[in-house]
């Protein structure tokens, strides 16, 4: 019963988001800094991550292709599929929920305990239009770092393909481009956007509506991660289903 | 004016505020009085519709609360000025950006007479040379001096304060009082003060209610506590002895 209020309440969010619009002047300023804080600032990470992951995602499956008549432009098709489809969108996306999200509960959190969301509220501001409209305009910027990702994360496939000795340039580049289908491309472009979506509310979420002290701050930024997870991991077996099945 | 009619609220089956009535006039300094858990936040938040009442209603000189459009709600209190216990400052931004941001949000003035406005507050509640600074960077007390120039650049009509004095030193706490009944009068604006600083009841106390267990047991002003014959707001109120001291002296015409 719990659970479904929350989800009641969640909606209501959305919905009490877009009631009362802050000035444009001001959201301009405050869109640009959450495109700097959830975006810029994660990129560094996202490269890291991706560029590594990559190539260990090359070497398991060159390690795994024991078969001599499988040919080793697969592990380029199996990197690129792999990238592509799951790794980029999907798990980028959850630890972007630890990072970015903790964050946005946090933050959020803090201005609720210390009576700053109130503040907001008494001088007639729409809290939730300041606090998270900007957040959900700086998420469409995601699609690009998962773009990004994407791109970071063939090179590493490749760095740790051709020069770790597991097959060549030309078997690399024959398997990347092998049945490539572009509404795949499409496919990771929704669902890193419906990603963005959850990870600029659900976080905004926890904090928003939490009670309580510093302690909760705390414990509502864990809740805020695992919950954000959560629907991304759900979200991401229905979009599987609609738009691949 | 704010007039307060048969305020009622609960949480749960706790029973928080019983059939408040009472008015709160403008240019004086009205004052909420009680013990810790009286009830006397959740009637101020009731009172600036941070929470909703069970029942009862408050009028803004006509207008019932209550009844307003959420349109005319934030119409409304964009003339409401809120001093916070903790202060409430954005902690992100400068003394001046969260001066500023109410004049920011709502007012058409150019960024040089917002400036000027923001200057001009800040000089009236005595800081000067912490434009830049941050509120972490700031003392308790500064902190508190910055809430009130935000609560009262945009010119308000009603000026709502919770505990401005706690956690300060006696000697701020005073500078507090004074400099909020000198803003009361100079510029004639409804204000409430949440406080159970016995300093500011006799000092600044122009019509003072208290609040026992959620129900209004006196009214009345900062002369007439000391002839006062409620048991409960005896208690409360001389609770120290430098309190009764000042009441018998009182009392004998000293």
């Amino acid at each position: 019963m719990n659970y479904i209020s929350h989800i009641g309440q969640y909606f209501i969010m959305w919905k009490d988001i877009f009631r009362k619009m802050t000035k444009y002047s001001v959201l301009r300023s405050l869109i640009i800094q959450e495109i700097n804080d959830l975006g810029v600032r994660s990129l560094g990470i996202i490269v890291f991550i991706s560029l590594f992951i990559g190539a260990v995602i090359t070497i398991q499956t060159a390690l795994n292709f024991s078969n001599p008549l499988i040919d080793n432009s697969l592990i380029g098709f199996a990197a690129r599929q792999s990238i592509i489809l799951e790794f980029s969108p999907t798990f980028i996306s959850i630890i972007m929920a630890g990072k970015v999200g903790s964050y946005i509960t946090s933050s959020i959190g803090t201005m609720r305990v210390t009576e700053q969301i109130d503040a907001l509220e008494v001088m007639g501001i729409n809290s939730l239009n300041y606090l998270v409209f900007p957040k959900i305009v700086a998420m469409f910027a995601f699609p690009f770092l998962i773009i990004i990702s994407m791109f970071v994360g063939i090179v590493g496939a490749y760095v740790a393909g051709v020069y770790g000795g597991f097959l060549s340039a030309d078997q690399f580049f024959t398997g990347l481009k092998e049945d490539f289908i572009p509404f795949q491309m499409v496919y990771a472009f929704i669902k890193s956007f419906i990603f963005a979506m959850i990870l600029a509310t659900v976080p905004s979420y926890h904090g928003y509506y939490m009670k309580g002290g510093a302690l909760e701050v705390g414990k509502a930024a864990t809740t805020s991660f695992v919950w954000t997870s959560i629907v991304i991991i759900v979200s991401n077996y229905l979009i599987t289903q609609l738009l691949l099945s | 004016m704010i007039h307060v009619k048969n305020l009622n609220k609960s949480f749960n089956s706790d029973h928080v505020l019983r059939g408040i009535t009472t008015d709160f006039q403008r240019g004086i300094t009205n004052l909420i009085i009680g013990q810790s858990g009286s009830g006397k936040s959740v009637f101020l938040k009731c009172l600036i519709g941070l929470l909703q009442p069970d029942s009862g209603s408050v009028f803004y000189e006509d207008k019932e609360y209550g009844k307003l459009s959420p349109k005319q709600k934030r119409e409304l209190r964009k003339q409401m000025g809120m001093v916070f216990q903790g202060g409430a400052l954005f902690d992100s931004m400068t003394v001046e950006e969260n001066v500023m941001f109410p004049l920011k949000m709502f007012n058409p003035m150019s960024s040089n007479q917002m400036l000027n406005r923001v200057n001009e507050v800040l000089d009236r509640v005595n800081l000067k040379g912490v434009n830049k600074k941050l509120p972490a960077d700031l003392s308790g007390g500064m902190q508190k001096r910055v809430s009130i120039a935000r609560g009262i650049v945009n010119y308000p009509k009603y000026l709502f304060c919770d505990e401005p004095n706690s956690g300060l030193d006696p000697r701020t706490s005073s500078v507090i009082d004074e400099l909020i009944q000198e803003i009361t009068k100079e510029y004639n604006i409804t204000t409430l003060i949440n406080t159970h600083d016995m300093n500011s009841v006799f000092e600044i106390g122009e019509k003072i209610v208290f609040l026992k267990d959620g129900i209004l047991e006196w009214t009345g002003d900062s002369q007439s506590v000391h002839h006062c014959e409620n048991q409960h707001l005896n208690n409360f109120v001389y609770s120290s002895n430098l309190f009764k001291q000042a009441r018998k002296a009182n009392l004998k015409g000293l």
